[in-house]
């Protein structure tokens, strides 16, 4: 059962991936359909464990499911690294290290961001 | 998948199996990319393992989030490790399987 969660969640997170990266295409060659989709990711992942870790009556499927298997599959490492060193490979080492560090920064970001997001509903929804 | 094999470690710790997967993942994709440009592989092949194995084997947002737990831990330099070494190594990983 854990498993059909994760692989369900993952076919749907690559399937996600690869028709928003087909549709972020831009000119100038910096991958910007990963770069947004790897940032969204880590928002939406930093979100949903903090409200699983507040929530404790989620099913951990639902866990397995969203988290693991969604999220999970629809960021990639790996995209990141080849789309890295296929723009250094063209010459364009401005836009391969704008790339690096603006996924890293922003990601670690907005998993912050989507942590403190969780953590401030959970207040709110206590003063209620 | 990656941190469904990251599931039965500690925080506070050196995430290792994401990092494992992440450098593992940018070598293999760096392999097929290769092969597809010089069509070795049928696009099917490259969609199935490229696309959809490594994209899906691979993950951005759990680094992201166990970066963040690093830190929430004070574990600072862990934290600044593993972003360094993440990258670093995915990216060459990539190179060499490129490469080759």
């Amino acid at each position: 059962m854990k498993l059909i969660c994760v692989m369900l969640g993952g076919f749907f997170g690559a399937v996600s991936r690869y028709g928003i990266g087909e549709w972020l295409q831009t000119d100038t060659g910096f991958p910007l359909g990963t770069f947004l989709i790897n940032l969204a990711g880590c928002f939406s992942l930093g979100w949903f464990l903090t409200f699983i870790t507040i929530r404790k009556y989620i099913k951990s499927e639902i866990t397995l499911l969203i988290g693991t298997g969604f999220i999970g599959s629809f960021t990639t490492f790996s995209t990141f690294s080849l789309e890295t060193i296929l723009l250094f490979h063209a010459g364009q080492t401005f836009y391969a290290v704008l790339y690096i560090l603006s996924s890293i920064i922003f990601g670690i970001l907005l998993s912050y961001v989507g942590l403190k997001v969780a953590m401030f509903n959970r207040k709110k929804g206590e003063s209620l | 998948m990656a941190n469904f094999i990251n599931k039965k470690r500690k925080p506070g710790h050196f995430p290792v199996g994401t990092w494992v997967i992440n450098i593992t993942g940018s070598f293999l994709l760096g392999i097929v990319y290769k092969l597809h440009l010089t069509n070795e592989i049928s696009d099917v092949m490259w969609f199935f393992v490229g696309i959809g194995f490594c994209g899906a084997y691979t993950t951005f947002s759990t680094f992201g989030y166990e970066t963040i737990t690093l830190l929430q831990s004070n574990k600072k330099f862990l934290a600044w490790l593993y972003v360094m070494c993440s990258v670093i190594v995915s990216v060459v990983m990539a190179a060499i399987g490129f490469i080759i």
